[in-house]
């Protein structure tokens, strides 16, 4: 229970930061929609193959988004040393991994159905669907698990650069395919068993970073 | 500085004595394979470097947590050995891999689930050079490389997973029977096992130099007055 609330208290922080300068989400929003327009002017698609491709684009779009929000949660403990501060509580790390887990998993689903709608609208095809949504809220979640833990090891390097990306994607590339495959599945409605195959993947993923989060995120953080 | 340690000198003859043995008995005494011709000789040292390079990854791994569980730096100058080992050995693993496969498979490289693991191991632990040398304490470089190590090693075995459910078309030679598998005749696994060997000890060797190496390095840096 006090983990819980000790969760919540920086997870509500991170919100009402959010809430007052709109940076995060500001900055992922307008950068998520021009990537999903350059996909589409680039490709320039036939209806058809437009619902084909979605989930490639989609998630594409969404793998570079959250990289910004990764990187901002992270930089905002480091600059004014708050990450001390949080580290002087009467926790474990395990908190500010779950609190961090939860903000950005937070961005990165309004981002999601914002690109989602921005994509069915341009696209005109139909993606609202309970299987869809589902395996995002799958992948986003696997995505930012490995992104939060990776997120606080970049905050530590002196030279800041575009090492975030560097450092998460070769890491990510398994649920990538898992996300990818199972979504064009579920959205052309073909091979269930392959699907069920994806979904599956997708689940360990989660499962097995989550363990990986809750282990290795106090090591980072240990000075 | 210590001096070398003997039994690291006779690991060296050792291994260069083996080296020498498993070209020889790949060039002199294993028959030309009947369908892929002289091109299939590769095969000894392909799988005995790959080898030799997963098991760098593997003592990397093995010494990241070694690490984080005793914070002896010793055990990140074994995680360092083991990677480099690993990227250099793998590397070679898959170009003697696309030598041999331009004439069989017809093509340098095919989206197959081993091949396609290696490269992404490969991208991963070459992002972990890019996060060691961003690092400059070296406390916090071991202990976040060390972080990096495991969660990287952790997504190898799904990748791999993942990408087998495209079908594979790399041949399995050890307890496998897939179409492209090839049988291997007594003088072609006298020799298959004798490179294997030659290259586990000339592993242990580069291993145990790399690690030296790591380790003085460090001595010496903690001597210098400009140490970070």
């Amino acid at each position: 229970m006090k983990f819980i609330k000790a969760v919540y208290a920086i997870f509500s922080k991170d919100l009402i930061n959010e809430k007052r300068t709109f940076e995060t989400l500001g900055s992922m929003l307008v950068f998520a929609l021009i990537v999903v327009l350059i996909f589409l002017f680039s490709f320039d698609l036939s209806v058809g193959l437009r619902k084909e491709a979605a989930s490639g684009i989609i998630w594409v779009t969404l793998c570079f988004a959250g990289t910004l929000s990764l990187d901002r949660t992270m930089a905002l403990e480091r600059e004014t040393e708050a990450i001390d501060a949080l580290r002087m509580a009467p926790y474990d790390a395990t908190v500010i991994y779950f609190a961090k887990v939860l903000g950005n998993w937070f961005f990165l689903l309004v981002v999601a159905g914002i690109v989602v709608a921005a994509y069915a609208l341009f696209g005109n095809v139909m993606l609202f669907t309970g299987g869809f949504i589902a395996i995002l809220l799958m992948g986003t979640f696997g995505y930012i698990l490995i992104g939060a833990l990776v997120g606080a090891l970049n905050m530590q390097i002196r030279s800041r650069g575009p090492l975030l990306s560097v450092l998460l994607f070769p890491l990510l590339i398994p649920l990538l395919l898992a996300a990818v495959n199972a979504s064009s599945l579920v959205l052309t409605g073909n091979d269930p068993a392959g699907l069920r195959t994806w979904v599956g993947m997708l689940a360990g993923y989660d499962l097995l970073f989550l363990a990986a989060g809750i282990m290795l995120y106090n090591k980072i953080l240990d000075e | 500085m210590k001096r070398t340690p003997k039994l690291l000198i006779f690991l060296d003859v050792i291994s260069a004595l083996g080296l020498i043995g498993a070209l020889l008995l790949v060039f002199l005494f294993t028959p030309v394979e009947k369908t892929m011709g002289l091109v299939q000789k590769v095969f000894y040292f392909h799988v005995a470097s790959t080898w030799m390079g997963m098991l760098g990854f593997l003592l990397a791994t093995v010494a990241s947590i070694g690490y984080l569980r005793t914070k002896n730096l010793d055990w990140d100058a074994a995680a360092i050995a083991g990677v480099e080992i690993g990227m250099v050995f793998v590397l070679i693993g898959i170009i003697t891999g696309s030598i041999w496969a331009r004439p069989i498979w017809n093509t340098w490289w095919t989206w197959d689930p081993r091949l396609t693991t290696t490269l992404i191991m490969e991208l991963i632990y070459a992002a972990y050079f890019i996060l060691r040398s961003n690092l400059g304490e070296i406390r916090q470089r071991a202990r976040l490389s060390a972080v990096y190590a495991i969660a990287g090693f952790i997504t190898v075995p799904l990748t791999f997973v993942s990408i087998r459910i495209f079908r594979s078309i790399h041949p399995v030679i050890i307890g496998g029977s897939s179409s492209g598998m090839f049988s291997m005749s007594g003088n072609m696994l006298i020799t298959f096992v004798s490179s294997l060997a030659a290259f586990t000890i000339f592993f242990a060797s580069v291993f145990w130099h790399r690690y030296i190496l790591e380790r003085d390095q460090r001595a010496v840096n903690l001597q210098s007055p400009e140490e970070d």
